[in-house]
């Protein structure tokens, strides 16, 4: 832990040095934040980035049935080699995890971001923010975690709290084997 | 069954009939005018080893590197492995661009002309996919060196470094992630901490001394040394400074490892020591009892290999290996070791450490803490199983 206090010590500075005297070359063009509004399209579990819209699970179905159902399957259980989305709640310590929104997932931004910037599948970027709330605010229906009412819009969805919001731990790495101090290491002469 | 070393056994044959006078006869096409010139060049018709890749998703999955059939550390561009979400998107270079925004001074756009004009550095790095190797945990390993660890893959990498990049836009004090995103389909995105960027990352836009590979994000990339390949980000065309992580979904719900204890772990990026005996090993033949050239690839994402030990009796006692140089950090490198095979049944396996006194755990070890249910990040030692006929087996 000291060596990596040390060495978070030594990149801050090498860090601040760089800052101070960083060399400007005058290449790349200026814009603006307000020019990058269009494709600056990342959200942050807080709302961050969140455009205006809104949308229901109701809302949601229609859009769902259409354009990710074929894959992903009506009810959200996954089709061939397309990920289901729903169910594995409670799985996660057993032999046969099931990974989806529903038992995984730990933002709810999280599903609105990766539906906005990578769904459908073929089509992608192709739906509005209230289609993406929409079919997100279905999605998480689906798996029992909103009414199909609740209205989600930039000021509701960071608060919609996941089931496995508390499932992940940092790396704790190395965590296995670090030295050679095993019997199985000894070196036999060539 | 591919035959372990069939040229080499050739030239054997040639040393031992020489005296005999009985020469294989030259073929006759060699004295026959040969081929014109080309602009780019082919390989041999007569070499054929490609990509693997299965899967009902095209545009979404993985091709794996053969790297049984290839040499010394680097990969050819043509093989190197392919891991796409939402397949290869076609550039234009005169028209990508790189935006640099976010919690900066000044948020700056950087044509591709611009970027070559920026100082430039070319180093030899491994990249690894998190999930090479990954089906070690379950138990039901690739039968070949390809299927098992052929997302891995070691390129000269030629760029930017990220931190003159930082430089130009001016990093603000509360810029602590970088959130960095693709121009593909699925515009791909991950959060990358401050400290690594303004360590050794680069914004690439060669490999091995040409153009990248459409497939490996032409016209331009992030390359993150030694960190699993995902958060090298093809295509770049976005980078965000922010003050905490945006939790992606490749960093929120993929790229993470389900533990026992029902809790997974998350940005686990360093791709631990690790390596693999190439040749001989699964899917080849020994040519019977004799002398082999034992070979194979060691890496680390925490800097160099400093030692490969090869065991060839089930793991009772091992030797040291012949590290070939160059012996790069954070690249893949080249071991050897000289084997008379007896004709025994036996298992052989490659263990190395690197140069913070990690050493390569055993399957056993990573599974008692990790369980089964983890499928990234896997570093296991990988062992061949020898068969009396010479077969070379992944189990």
């Amino acid at each position: 832990m000291a060596e990596r206090i040390a060495l978070a010590a030594v990149i801050l500075m090498t860090a601040l040095v760089a800052r101070a005297d960083a060399p400007t070359l005058g290449i790349g063009r200026e814009v603006s934040e307000a020019d990058l509004e269009q494709r600056a399209i990342s959200v942050a579990p807080d709302g961050t980035g969140l455009p205006f819209g809104q949308g229901t699970a109701r809302a949601g179905r229609a859009i769902y049935d259409a354009k990710c159902g074929a894959c992903h399957g009506l009810k959200g259980e996954g089709v061939g080699d397309y990920p289901p989305l729903v169910g594995g709640r409670g799985s996660l310590k057993s032999e046969q995890p099931l990974l989806t929104v529903g038992s995984y997932w730990p933002y709810a931004t999280t599903v609105w971001d990766y539906i906005n910037r990578a769904m459908p599948y073929t089509d992608a970027g192709t739906l509005s923010a209230d289609d993406v709330y929409a079919v997100t605010a279905y999605v998480l229906f689906l798996n029992g975690i909103v009414s199909e009412g609740k209205v989600l819009d930039r000021e509701t969805l960071p608060r919609v709290r996941m089931p496995n919001r508390d499932g992940f731990i940092d790396d704790p790495r190395p965590d296995v084997g670090s030295h050679p101090s095993t019997p199985s290491a000894r070196i036999a002469t060539p | 069954m591919k035959p372990f070393n069939s040229r080499r056994n050739f030239l054997a044959l040639g040393g031992t009939t020489l005296g005999a006078a009985i020469l294989r006869p030259i073929d006759a096409n060699a004295r026959e005018l040969g081929a014109p010139r080309s602009g780019y060049s082919d390989r041999s018709k007569y070499e054929t080893a490609e990509r693997y890749f299965t899967g009902s998703t095209p545009a979404t999955g993985s091709g794996r590197t053969p790297l049984q059939d290839l040499h010394g550390i680097i990969t050819p561009s043509s093989l190197h492995f392919e891991r796409h979400h939402s397949g290869i998107p076609d550039i234009d270079p005169a028209h990508h661009e790189l935006t640099i925004h976010g919690l900066v001074d000044k948020p700056l756009v950087f044509t591709m002309r611009d970027l070559y004009r920026l100082p430039s550095v070319s180093r030899i790095h491994f990249i690894e996919c998190a999930g090479n190797s990954g089906r070690e945990h379950e138990g039901r390993p690739g039968e070949t060196a390809q299927k098992s660890h052929g997302l891995l893959s070691c390129s000269e990498w030629t760029g930017v470094p990220l931190k003159v990049l930082l430089d130009q836009v001016g990093v603000r004090p509360s810029a602590s992630w970088i959130v960095a995103e693709g121009a593909d389909a699925s515009r791909l995105n991950r959060s990358i901490p401050m400290s690594k960027a303004l360590d050794d990352v680069l914004v690439a836009y060669a490999q091995n001394g040409e153009a990248l590979r459409p497939s490996q994000g032409y016209p331009l990339r992030l390359f993150v040394p030694g960190w699993e390949g995902n958060v090298s980000i093809k295509w770049l065309g976005r980078m965000q400074l922010t003050s905490e992580p945006y939790m992606t979904r490749d960093e929120a719900a993929f790229y993470t490892d389900l533990m026992p204890s029902g809790k997974a772990r998350r940005f686990t990026f360093v791709m631990e020591a690790k390596s693999v005996i190439t040749r001989p090993s699964g899917g080849q033949r020994l040519d019977g009892q004799g002398f082999y050239e034992i070979s194979g690839l060691a890496w680390s994402g925490r800097g160099r290999i400093t030692r490969v030990e090869v065991s060839t009796d089930a793991g009772r006692t091992w030797r040291e290996a012949e590290l070939q140089g160059p012996v790069v950090p954070k690249a893949s490198t080249r071991f050897c070791l000289p084997w008379h095979w007896q004709g025994e049944e036996t298992t052989i396996q490659s263990r190395c450490t690197d140069e913070t006194g990690y050493v390569q755990p055993t399957r056993d070890a990573l599974l008692a803490v990790r369980g089964k249910n983890a499928s990234d990040h896997y570093n296991g030692i990988k062992l061949w199983y020898v068969h009396r006929d010479g077969a070379i087996s992944h189990g």
